[in-house]
């Protein structure tokens, strides 16, 4: 006889090992995995499009340095949330209407009728006989988008600063050494700029960490989507039925998200520490570190 | 001659049928629904998505021949993201009401018309309907509420409304009888329904967008045949603590 065959005669911890089991909790811990592939897919990004950013405003070209400057401030200036909210909208229309455009030219009525937004067919994104991880995936990816958008353009501003920050006497030196612009950049300006960097990078990993349960504003089905749907109470026509318990599920969260920003934590006061300038409390420390480690 | 004839005819009365067969077959409709309404709808130990509504539309789906998938989608968005083309029907105990028949089609109701009640506490007065009344956001009675003298606290989610009632945020927690019914007979005197009722909307009907009036044909035609063959009837008798003959 199974073990978990009748719920209904269960009792006990019987009864909750049974239920933190069904397929249903199995999608709220998978749903964690949600949270670690926005982190892991995110941070690299913006740190591509942050340098980018920073680099964009510091360019010698004017045209590329407004498109930094207008993005970082931009984004900047707006809320989070109707970036989160706009961004993935807009995209999924444009390119919707894109592929209406290039699939179904032989369509007159116009995408937008009314309230309508109608596109043929063969040119929805995902199509829709297309399984439905295809469309979790894509509206995953969307919001990965959105993500990327707003925190690259905090990483510009960071990246930005602390490029600046960067002591003159640095690059003027290692010019008068024969170093050419390019080399200068690469060799002594970015590798002194980590120092300045982190704190701010540090930060702002806190930050993306705390905001992933936005996920959840964005319809996708995390870890905070799960647990109110699972915490709410429960009448006869569940199998496993109980009172409110979203405070304890709630609480779960709570001590997730602490044990991840504290990991963190962690982590960069080792890279800060390894990174800094501030000699005084380890001596024995090269005093050219960040150069080589920039290497 | 004429053997040669026959044999054309049913070839192409073949490649006819095949063709026939592969458009009704690529036609995948998708339901959109949002899981948290029993015993309209709802997600199952198995996390998969139950309730009268998912019986209905498979129903349905099979009557019209449809390629039929689920969707899942909050209730506060669930119209935008229909006319957006997220999915091609909402099945999620939407009332039909002429407001929402602006920006949306409905086909004929599979679930009739039924009062709205109040649920309180137990020892509430009847006067708590003019005190906070909690209503899931823009449902019918959400905007009954509005206009009355209530106070009205809206939820995203049919279940906080109640758990407002049980915390004591609000005094009466304001939705259909059917939706309620449950908790009341579940709590062991701890809810109970007040006696004022309110009848709203024109029944329960699926919501399609405006442009796709052949898919509102075809579920409209559906809903007539479950109609006739009774098994509308047994399941509403099946989900609904046996209310007969509705139909």
């Amino acid at each position: 006889m199974e073990y978990c065959a009748d719920p209904s005669t269960l009792e006990g911890l019987r009864w909750l090992a049974c239920y933190l089991t069904t397929p249903k909790h199995q999608l709220f811990y998978l749903s964690f995995l949600t949270v670690f592939a926005l982190l892991a897919i995110t941070a690299p990004v913006v740190m591509i499009m942050g340098f980018g950013g920073a680099i964009a405003r510091k360019s010698q070209i004017a045209p590329l340095r407004w498109l930094g400057t207008l993005y970082t401030s931009m984004v900047r200036g707006v809320p989070d949330i109707i970036f989160f909210l706009f961004v993935p909208i807009a995209l999924d229309q444009l390119v919707e209407y894109a592929r209406h455009k290039i699939k179904c030219p032989h369509i007159t009525d116009p995408v937008y009728r009314g309230s309508e937004f109608i596109v043929c067919e063969a040119a929805k994104m995902p199509l829709s006989d297309s399984a439905a991880w295809v469309h979790n995936t894509w509206s995953f990816a969307l919001a990965v988008i959105a993500f990327s958008l707003v925190f690259g353009a905090f990483a510009a501003n960071t990246i930005f600063g602390a490029l600046n920050a960067v002591p003159h006497s640095q690059l003027e030196t290692a010019r008068a050494f024969g170093l050419t612009e390019k080399q200068t950049f690469w060799r002594i300006h970015v590798p002194q700029m980590w120092t300045y960097a982190l704190p701010g990078l540090s930060n702002l990993w806190m930050i993306l960490i705390k905001a992933t349960p936005l996920l959840f504003l964005l319809g996708i089905e995390d870890i905070v989507y799960w647990a109110r749907e699972l915490g709410g109470s429960k009448t006869g026509y569940f199998q496993y039925p109980h009172p409110d318990w979203r405070l304890w599920y709630f609480l779960a969260l709570l001590v997730f998200y602490l044990l991840l920003t504290w990991l963190s934590g962690k982590i960069f006061n080792r890279l800060t520490s390894r990174y800094s300038l501030d000699h005084s409390s380890n001596p024995t420390k090269p005093l050219l570190k960040p150069i080589e480690a920039g290497r | 001659m004429t053997q040669f004839t026959s044999v054309a005819r049913t070839a192409a009365l073949a490649a006819a049928l095949a063709l026939a067969s592969s458009t009704v077959f690529a036609e995948t409709v998708r339901l959109g629904t949002e899981g948290a309404y029993p015993p309209f709808n709802f997600v199952n130990d198995s996390g998969e998505i139950d309730g009268y509504e998912r019986e209905v539309g498979d129903m349905l789906c099979k009557i019209a021949e449809l390629d039929c998938t689920w969707v899942k989608n909050d209730w506060d968005s669930i119209i935008p993201n229909l006319v957006s083309g997220n999915y091609d029907a909402i099945i999620a105990g939407m009332s039909i009401t002429d407001e929402r028949d602006e920006v949306i089609d409905f086909t004929q109701d599979y679930y009739p018309p039924d009062p709205s009640f109040y649920m309180a506490l137990k020892g509430t007065g009847d006067d708590a309907i003019n005190g906070v009344v909690s209503a899931q956001t823009s449902t019918i009675q959400a905007g009954y509420i509005a206009e009355s003298d209530a106070t009205l606290v809206e939820f995203a989610t049919p279940d906080e409304t109640i758990a407002a009632v049980k915390s004591g945020e609000a005094d009466a927690v304001f939705a259909d009888e059917a939706f309620l019914r449950k908790y009341v007979d579940e709590s062991g005197g701890e809810l109970i329904f007040l006696t004022p009722t309110v009848s709203l909307g024109g029944g329960v009907g699926m919501g399609i967008r405006e442009s796709d009036t052949e898919l509102t044909a075809k579920f409209n035609a559906a809903i007539d045949t479950m109609k006739k063959d009774g098994s509308l009837n047994a399941l509403i008798a099946k989900w609904f603590d046996g209310r007969k003959d509705v139909y």
